[in-house]
């Protein structure tokens, strides 16, 4: 079932947890599951369904955090991705791309358009707090550069 | 065309001649040799299968038993009435002593033996262990056999894997709807205190993704058959038909263009116009093929050149390239050692093959690049001739060229198309400098290729 609704509300109020989180899929009940796990570990979480507005949506919410799948309606992952690097103010937002076991290519394109983190899918919903706690750190400076800024 | 009106790149012909003269006196010298060889051990496996002391099976046949003994060890040859004698002792029919393992029986044995060419089994023995192993040779062969026909399923396999963009669509699919599953199970078996409206809308999630990952189940299981003509992609449904006929059309042969319509008509997997389209191109170009060089005439003269298509466009005054293509159409029957065939256009893109045990030809994915079938490309006219070797040692004999088609007019570029033939080794054959070559880059164990695209060996 293919998510047509722009974004998906958050199973919690925004600005209570450690940041915001964008999960960009089109694939409505991955994305309820992934929001409902990434809320409950604290974090403010939007989901949107729809390849060609992501950009739009990234610059309205300006997330701390982007998940990204790779094959979505409109615009692929890889190409919102390039548009951010691009992109002064998104150059450093951490991404986290969603690629399908298999596609050792998806992972090497991702790789080389600057994405910080990868989960394969089916990837656990461990995994998926594991690679976005590691990243926390970064999050973390981006946002007191922004604080200063 | 190079120097003295030959097609074939010179340095190499004269290897190839000087080889051929070896072939023959090697294949003579064979074919004396087992005449004595097989005889000798099949009086002696008869003999003992019934218990007979050689002394005794000497005297009822009337000969000294030392002289036995140089019979059964190979080192006298026998004939005539002392062979009828010791047929009617041995209570066998003369021809149980006399004729060779079944040809196919040999031919199974053999390309099992240079499948794992390392292991060095004696393949000039294949007869004798046929004698005297009927049940382990039977076995051998039967394993072969499964051997070849699932090397064609995983061929087929990974060409699709690596180059459908229906299989790699509907793997995405499947591979969404398990992480779902995967996300949702984890978050209701973990959390105790879910809030039932929740609860109930993971519930439901679950069940919507199992239904949908039974349907693309279903449907992956059928991308996944073995090719066969039915619902396969044209590509594949016209390689069944060629396949099925042995790549040998009697009713062409006899009526040429004519036959076509009635061959399409009858082929299964013909029924959408793009499969009918690309028969159609192929046995067209069959035809020209068949009426250029008739079947009858060119299976004498292969036979008479003991297939060695150097001396056949000699022989034939033919062009390189049909000559090559006539080759894939000579039956078993002929004597032709197993060959394949590799048609592929400018950009290399695989056109029409015959696929050939040990020699991986794949059909979407490229070859390996060292194949004459690329370098004969840039010299189109200029044929090669070329020994191979795989990366697990098998050996084979290539002959290739690159022909124009079309063209015909000023300002119009004829298309290029490079025609590999390829041809197992003979047993007896001693090949010096071959080109180290793999199956294509994607399925190749050589390390350190230069000619490597990119990646590590294929485990």
């Amino acid at each position: 079932m293919k998510q047509d609704n722009d974004t998906l509300g958050a199973a919690q109020p925004l600005g209570t947890g450690p940041g915001t989180i964008l999960i960009v899929e089109d694939e409505s009940n991955i994305l309820e599951a992934l929001t409902f796990i990434l809320s409950r570990a604290g974090w403010d979480v939007r989901g949107h369904g729809k390849g060609d507005s992501a950009l739009g949506e990234v610059a309205r919410l300006g997330p701390d955090l982007l998940v990204l799948d790779v094959m979505l309606p409109g615009m692929s992952g890889f190409d919102i991705l390039r548009s951010l690097r691009a992109a002064p103010e998104t150059k450093d937002l951490p991404v986290v791309m969603l690629t399908a076991k298999g596609q050792s290519q998806d992972r090497d394109q991702a790789r080389a358009l600057g994405a910080d983190a990868f989960l394969t899918k089916p990837f656990s919903n461990d995994e998926l707090l594991q690679v976005i706690t590691e990243l926390t750190p970064s999050i973390a400076a981006r946002r007191a550069v922004a604080g200063q800024g | 065309m190079p120097q003295s009106g030959s097609p074939w790149r010179q340095g190499v012909l004269r290897k190839s001649h000087c080889k051929f003269s070896k072939e023959i006196e090697n294949s003579v010298k064979m074919a004396i040799d087992t005449s004595t060889d097989l005889t000798g051990s099949r009086i002696r496996e008869q003999r003992m299968a019934r218990g007979l002391k050689q002394g005794a099976l000497a005297e009822a046949v009337g000969v000294s038993p030392s002289y036995l003994n140089l019979i059964e060890h190979n080192h006298r040859r026998i004939g005539g009435k002392l062979l009828l004698k010791l047929a009617r002792v041995l209570d066998v029919e003369p021809s149980t002593l006399t004729e060779g393992a079944d040809a196919e029986l040999s031919a199974l044995l053999d390309a099992s033996a240079r499948a794992q060419a390392g292991l060095g089994a004696e393949t000039d023995r294949i007869d004798e262990m046929a004698a005297r192993f009927p049940g382990w040779t039977a076995l051998i062969a039967a394993q072969e056999r499964r051997v070849q026909r699932l090397d064609a399923q995983i061929e087929a396999l990974r060409d699709r894997l690596a180059h459908d963009p229906v299989l790699s669509e509907a793997m995405h699919e499947v591979l969404s709807s398990v992480a779902a599953i995967r996300s949702t199970a984890d978050i209701l078996v973990r959390e105790a205190d879910l809030d039932p409206a929740w609860r109930g809308r993971f519930h439901r999630n679950l069940h919507e993704e199992a239904e949908r990952l039974s349907e693309q189940a279903t449907g992956l299981l059928a991308q996944f058959e073995a090719p066969d003509a039915e619902g396969g992609s044209p590509a594949e449904s016209v390689e069944a038909m060629f396949e099925a006929a042995g790549h040998f059309f009697p009713a062409v042969e006899a009526e040429g263009q004519a036959a076509i319509a009635g061959i399409l008509d009858q082929a299964p997997g013909m029924d959408s116009a793009a499969a009918r389209a690309m028969g159609q191109t192929r046995l067209e170009e069959y035809a020209e093929d068949a009426s250029a060089l008739p079947m009858e005439r060119f299976a004498e003269a292969a036979e008479a050149c003991n297939f060695d298509p150097v001396r056949l466009v000699m022989r034939l005054g033919a062009e390189v390239a049909p000559v090559l293509r006539r080759m894939a159409s000579l039956q078993p029957e002929s004597g032709v050692r197993p060959l394949g065939l590799a048609i592929c256009d400018a950009a290399g893109a695989m056109v029409h093959r015959r696929r050939l045990s040990g020699f991986a030809l794949p059909r979407v994915a490229a070859g390996c690049p060292l194949w004459p079938l690329y370098t004969a490309l840039a010299r189109p006219g200029q044929a090669e001739v070329a020994e191979i070797e795989m990366p697990h040692g098998a050996r084979f004999q290539s002959w290739a060229v690159a022909e124009m088609r079309g063209g015909a007019g000023f300002g119009v570029a004829p298309q290029v198309r490079g025609v590999m033939l390829v041809m197992q080794m003979p047993p007896d054959a001693t090949g010096a400098q071959a080109i180290a070559a793999g199956p294509g880059c994607e399925t190749c164990t050589r390390a350190n290729c230069g000619a490597r695209r990119s990646g590590a060996p294929a485990v």
